[in-house]
């Protein structure tokens, strides 16, 4: 059974008087352990598809399940809740809290869990550790280059060992440098630690690093290809 | 609480605006507690007075003045035990207006056998009623100015013109408060003889006999004098006191209306700084919900930062007005004998905290517990 599954997923929005239909039977598996890339054009729906499998946002019909739980079924209450469990997120522009370290940024998550001060404590250092940022756990967010913060984004979305981690264009406001160095910790989190990524990117050399790429447009999936040996690197 | 430094965190991000708005608080709180302090002082005083005490006055008002020879005939009445009568001086020592306090010239005897509430020594109690000029002060003057015993002081007359030069025979402290320990005595008969043996009273206090022949003794008096060319008017000293106070009340009325709608306004600028520093993080609670923090937990952050500024301008504002006005001995330049913060002014303040806590911190509370995470994350993405 696939870790994430779409299962003819349809979803408009109602701009005015208007209806624009993103999905119209969506059907997509990804597998646990897997690293997708979604690519396509603006308005192809490729955050719309990653807002659905986060429970940031409901199907207009058909089913969207995530390691067996049914996402568009739950309540806020619930999704939040699960979310915190389940889901790691990262932004483009990174959204770390201005006003916190980047020590507390990465411990967000572990306050909605049960771990202890010092539990807490060393999954956030194990984390910064994994993003090679173990050195700058008391700078803010201002005081972080570009890379530097993308890297503590990657940190607080995997500090709670979720199942699966979703990127929004995570290398969008990045300098190649800092790209490459995303996209290696990122390879290095599916690799080493067998995590399941869903990537959604413009950039056609971020989407060789992932394993399979799936091509959006105007809602439909028009091409799911996967990397050529070697490719993944 | 885990969550705390999430709390203070926010609270530092703009800390001169945190500041003022805790100050805002504080102010609007210190306000409040000034101006119910005053109607609460009030209203304490209103019920001082002997049940065995009955004031008389002129019927016309208070300011108008009666012929002292009143007091023979209302000796004379049934059921009454003993007569005394003071007048109101006015007067000023030092040209500041804030030194004010208030001077009575009084029959001496006879108004301190009246008054045991006024205590003092007996040998200076002895000194003050020998002496023609002796002047008897209260402890809080007394203490204000550095005056001592056997020392000379001078009044500016105002109503009654001239330089008038007192000893000081007795420093009194009051057994009540009401009383007041800002109050100057002195001998009615140097205050009439300065005067030309005018032989006028401000107002008579009558000692009764029996506390129930109270309405009694009071028509009888104002039957007396019904057809004379001052006409008195006579009631208990607690009604004397509420007559005064309801004087002063239309006065505090004025100011308790002005004051609240001071203080309703610094309210709504202080729930406007908060809903403004609650809206400009509409992109991070987006953020946190995407996270897992529930609804709920958003809604009780945004309540608890503003709980926590409310709190903290109660405890300031509220802390000031309860330490602020003992330590300048305030009595309202002699009106407010007494004044003093109540714990249930205090717990009014605070109370009132709570309900700004919940204007100001419940509509962005539950806006940001509402927030559509997609709608919010398209804005700052």
């Amino acid at each position: 059974m696939a870790l994430v599954e779409i299962r003819d997923v349809y979803k408009s929005f109602q701009r005015d008087t208007q209806r624009i239909d993103v999905f119209t039977g969506l059907t997509i598996d990804m597998e646990a352990g897997s690293f997708t890339a979604l690519m396509g054009p603006s308005g192809s729906g490729k955050s719309t598809l990653l807002n659905l499998i986060a429970g940031l946002d409901k199907p207009t019909s058909g089913v969207v399940r995530v390691a067996g739980a049914e996402v568009s079924a739950m309540s806020p209450g619930e999704l939040a809740a699960w979310r915190a469990r389940n889901i790691g997120f990262v932004f483009q522009s990174f959204n770390l809290l201005p006003v916190l370290t980047a020590y507390q940024n990465v411990e967000l998550p572990l306050l909605l869990t049960h771990l202890s001060g010092k539990e807490r404590v060393e999954r956030v250092r194990i984390a910064l550790d994994v993003v090679g940022l173990g050195d700058r756990g008391d700078h803010y967010p201002r005081q972080l280059s570009g890379g530097q913060e993308q890297r503590t984004a990657i940190a607080r979305a995997i500090v709670a060992d979720p199942t699966v981690i979703l990127l929004d264009e995570p290398t969008g406001q990045l300098d190649a440098k800092s790209s490459q160095e995303v996209l290696t910790l990122l390879q290095r989190l599916n690799k080493e630690f067998n995590k399941t990524i869903v990537i959604v990117t413009h950039d056609a050399h971020a989407a060789e690093r992932a394993k399979m790429t799936l091509h959006l447009e105007k809602g439909d999936l028009v091409e799911k290809r996967a990397a050529v040996s070697g490719a993944a690197r | 609480m885990k969550y705390w430094h999430l709390v203070t965190a926010n609270l530092r991000r703009h800390k001169l605006r945190t500041a003022l708005t805790i100050l805002s608080v504080a102010l609007a709180l210190f306000l409040f507690a000034s101006l119910r302090s005053v109607v609460t002082t009030l209203h304490t005083n209103s019920q001082f007075g002997g049940a065995r005490r009955l004031v008389a006055m002129n019927k016309t008002g208070i300011v108008f003045i009666l012929p002292v020879s009143y007091a023979n005939k209302i000796k004379g009445l049934r059921g009454v035990r003993s007569v005394s009568w003071a007048n109101w001086f006015g007067g000023k020592y030092g040209e500041n207006a804030r030194d004010f306090f208030p001077k009575f010239a009084i029959d001496p005897e006879s108004y301190l056998g009246m008054y045991p509430e006024i205590k003092l020594p007996e040998d200076q109690k002895q000194a003050f009623l020998r002496e023609r000029t002796a002047a008897l002060v209260g402890k809080g003057i007394a203490d204000k100015f550095g005056w001592k015993v056997d020392q000379n002081i001078t009044i500016q007359g105002t109503i009654f013109p001239g330089d008038w030069t007192f000893t000081i025979r007795g420093i009194y402290e009051p057994s009540d408060p009401a009383i007041g320990d800002n109050v100057m005595f002195f001998h009615h008969e140097y205050f009439d003889e300065r005067l030309g043996h005018a032989g006028i009273a401000g107002w008579f206090v009558v000692e009764i006999n029996n506390a129930d022949s109270a309405a009694a003794v009071a028509k009888e008096i104002d039957d007396q004098f019904q057809n004379s060319s001052a006409a008195t008017k006579t009631g208990t000293e607690k009604e004397f006191q509420a007559g005064f106070a309801t004087m002063l009340g239309n006065v505090s009325l004025l100011m308790g209306a002005i004051g609240t709608a001071v203080v309703f306004a610094i309210l709504l600028i202080t729930a406007n700084a908060m809903m403004m520093s609650a809206s400009e993080r509409t992109g991070e609670v987006a953020v946190m919900k995407t996270i897992g923090f529930s609804n709920r937990t958003v809604f009780t952050l945004v309540l608890v930062e503003a709980g926590v500024i409310a709190l903290a301008g109660a405890v300031i504002g509220l802390g000031v007005a309860k330490g602020f006005y003992p330590l300048i001995k305030f009595q309202g330049f002699g009106f407010l004998p007494g004044f003093n913060v109540t714990p249930l002014t205090m717990l009014w303040g605070l109370l009132l905290a709570l309900g700004l806590m919940l204007a100001s911190g419940l509509v962005p509370a539950m806006r940001a517990a509402r927030l559509p995470i997609v709608q919010a994350l398209r804005r700052v993405e």
